[in-house]
């Protein structure tokens, strides 16, 4: 214990004046953030003045204000059906963790899931009122969009990855054109092109629903990061893959999907976590187009001139779902990468 | 299948007579059909859009073009390099807009990369409560949206007590719900020779850095410029001082009515902008500083250590050159990412390029012709920090015969 403690702590006087000053500092915040946090925090008020008066954090702006965060405009005795959609997405996301269900039953299930929220959220049938997309919101409508991201998007990807290591000239450079262009643009922009250039892209009379052009703006987005990442994994598949591939006689569909894509996406699902965490951080974004995300939705609970000095609780308290969801995310990339890098030949 | 390869038959058989082949099953004339399918249908689809956008413009009786550019934008902007006023035309407004986007850019890239150099070497520490520390901040700020990061530091900023009751983090240095105020030498023509001298002591010793290089490569022994590189960094810019006057007069910012006047000033919208992409972006750079370090072998440590060299000798001329090599590719990356989130100024009001671009859009129409600008603004970026990036990448690579 004091080797560990000489190790770590004090190995030098320069480590030994930073272990000082640290303590120092906790000793210094620790009891103003419990304090803070817990102690002279009130909890659970309808009333803002008791927060006013209190010393510490205001925890009941959460307890008061959740159901706007959560669900943005949706109908109030309607919340229950976006909660039940969040459940269904997030065990779905839970089971597809374990390896052992890794199969084409997985993605039927997910299919299946995917319906089921999206039913849900619509409503229409069996005495569920239906409603309209307009006033979907909060963590139902970010957890779709997000989903329907990365289902739209990774296809998208792996098409665009091929193109652009095909050796027709006209497809590569079709397809290297829309990844750099993408990539090189902020989502803001693709966000503002999906949102108000759609419409006037369309014939006359054509209506294309807001929810629907924001998703195509974050398929589009995403699926020029995704493809470079597919790129990556298709190159490190070996020469002599290819070769055997073709030597078997193999055509060029057969040798694509069936020798070289399974090798490649093995190698590129760790990093296509990474990209899939940032399309998730990325559906903050839908607030700049008017959407009521989780994020867009506590900026509209704040309107509420009684709660809106209580913001950084309220934006803590977001932060705390994003954090929770992307960190778990990334620790398991990790490990995954790890695991997958066992058994691999090259 | 099963038996090719395997038997030799014991005359080769008889090779049909090579034949050209035409139509769909030669492969020159599918190679060809799918391109001019693929080319074929893009086009299409672009002349399909475009048409209707033109119809649905004609319909609404706006006029297609960039004409637009040069009429009276009648908008106010609240900062900029340029003066603006509501009489002013679009293009000025772009341009302050783009201005704005630079000046946070270059600002923000800079304390992104000391943050991400600190941060590095922290996590890197043999004091595991300082590598801790530094652990939770990267994990904190990446693992968090960048929008509800600088909209937090906007309502934090927005939120902080008026110019009067002003907290003072520093003599000199204000921080109120207007923004930053600090004291800033007041303008004089001497600080302009000062700041002409620095600039001219960057290039010599650019000069020199790569004269010390050519001597090298002739004659094998590096020149020795540390001291008088240094000498000339700062000598330069004193005696440029000396020369424009010596100006000591220092602008305080002093309140007066509501703000601070005087002295220099930093909007609540760039400040907190300015944190919420060096923070997060500094978290980002802080990981590739710490593989880049950890990617130079222990062989070369435990070599230069038996050669002798103190634990600076080896950061600086051992371990920082080769961990550049893999640092600068991603960093590149982060730069340029960091540009274009500069975009989510939109969401907190700071007039960078797509928020004026925004406001133009919706004042005038012109839908397409705004995202086009901007969208070349951005690509135009990219481009050169990946150019950069590559001309840097080719320089360091290792020669190998």
């Amino acid at each position: 214990m004091a080797a560990w403690l000489k190790r770590n702590f004090f190995s030098s006087p320069l480590s030994t004046a930073l272990t000082v000053a640290l303590v120092a500092l906790a000793v210094w915040l620790g009891p103003r953030l419990v304090d803070w946090a817990l102690v002279g925090a009130v909890f659970r008020t309808a009333d803002p003045e008791d927060c006013r008066k209190a010393t510490g954090a205001c925890w009941a702006v959460i307890a008061e204000k959740h159901r706007v965060m959560l669900f943005g405009t949706y109908p109030y005795d309607q919340h229950w059906r976006g909660l039940v959609a969040v459940a269904l997405i997030f065990a779905m996301m839970l089971a597809s963790t374990v390896r052992a269900f890794w199969s084409w039953r997985l993605l039927l299930a997910w299919v299946a899931a995917m319906a089921a929220a999206l039913a849900l959220q619509f409503g229409g049938f069996l005495g569920l009122p239906h409603v309209p997309t307009t006033r979907w919101g909060g963590l139902p409508l970010t957890m779709l969009l997000f989903l329907g991201t990365v289902a739209g998007g990774v296809p998208l990807a792996i098409v665009l990855a091929l193109g652009r290591r095909s050796d027709l000239p006209a497809i590569r450079m079709l397809s290297i054109g829309y990844i750099e262009t993408i990539r090189g643009v902020p989502l803001v922009n693709v966000l503002f092109m999906a949102s108000l250039m759609i419409p006037l892209f369309l014939p006359e009379g054509v209506n294309f629903d807001k929810l629907l052009r924001a998703q195509v703006g974050m398929i589009l987005f995403f699926a020029a990061y995704a493809a470079e990442v597919v790129r990556g994994g298709l190159q490190a598949v070996p020469r002599g893959q290819y070769e055997a591939a073709d030597s078997l006689g193999a055509s060029t569909w057969d040798r694509t999907v069936r020798i070289v894509l399974p090798q490649a996406l093995r190698i590129v699902i760790p990093p296509l976590v990474n990209d899939i965490i940032r399309a998730f951080k990325n559906t903050s974004l839908l607030l700049i187009i008017g959407l009521f995300d989780v994020l867009g939705g506590t900026m509209a609970a704040l309107e509420d001139p009684n709660w809106s000095r209580f913001y950084a609780e309220a934006y803590l308290f977001v932060a705390a779902i994003y954090f929770v969801v992307c960190f778990s995310m990334s620790q398991y990339s990790q490990r995954l990468e790890t695991s997958l890098a066992r058994g691999r030949n090259f | 299948m099963a038996g090719i390869g395997l038997t030799s038959p014991a005359s080769p058989p008889a090779v049909p007579p090579r034949r050209r082949r035409r139509g769909w099953h030669s492969l020159a004339a599918r190679r060809l059909a799918y391109q001019v399918v693929a080319v074929g249908a893009v086009v299409a689809l672009f002349a399909y859009l475009f048409g209707n956008a033109a119809d649905a413009l004609r319909r609404q009786g706006i006029a297609s073009g960039f004409d637009y550019l040069w009429t009276e934008a009648g908008f106010g902007i609240g900062e900029g390099l340029i003066s603006f006023s509501p009489s002013d035309n679009y293009l000025r407004a772009f341009l302050v807009g783009l201005g704005n986007t630079f000046k946070v850019s270059v600002v923000a890239v800079l304390a992104a990369t000391a943050i991400g150099f600190v941060v590095g070497l922290m996590r890197l520490s043999a004091n595991l409560g300082v590598a801790n520390l530094a652990g939770a901040y990267v994990e904190l700020f990446r693992n968090t949206p960048q929008l509800l990061q600088i909209i937090l530091w906007y309502w934090l900023i927005t939120r902080l007590p008026g110019p009067r009751q002003a907290l003072s983090l520093a003599p000199g240095l204000w921080l109120s719900n207007r923004g930053v105020a600090f004291a800033w030498p007041a303008s004089h023509p001497g600080w302009t020779v000062a700041g002409l001298a620095l600039l001219a002591a960057v290039v010599l010793s650019v000069l020199a850095w790569l004269w010390a290089g050519r001597r090298q490569r002739a004659t094998g022994r590096r020149p020795r410029l540390g001291w008088p590189v240094a000498a000339m960094l700062i000598g330069l810019p004193v005696l440029g001082w000396l020369a424009g006057g010596m100006p000591t007069a220092i602008d305080q910012p002093v309140l007066r009515g509501f703000n601070f006047r005087g002295g220099g000033s930093f909007s609540p919208e760039f400040t907190a902008l300015f944190l919420g992409l060096s923070l997060y972006i500094g978290a980002f750079i802080a990981e590739i500083v710490r593989s880049g370090l950890q990617s130079v072998g222990r062989g070369q440590i435990d070599a230069a250590l038996s050669l002798g060299l103190a634990r600076g000798q080896i950061y600086r001329l051992i371990l920082l050159p080769q961990a550049m090599r893999v640092m600068v590719p991603p960093a590149c990356a982060q730069y340029v990412s960091l540009v274009k989130n500069s975009s989510l100024a939109v969401a907190i009001g700071y007039p960078e390029i797509v928020n004026v671009s925004n406001t133009t859009l919706g004042q005038t129409g012109h839908v397409v012709e705004a995202i086009v600008m901007m969208s070349a603004v951005y690509l135009a970026i990219s481009f050169v920090i990946s150019a950069l990036m590559n001309w840097y990448n080719r320089a360091v690579l290792i020669k190998e015969r």
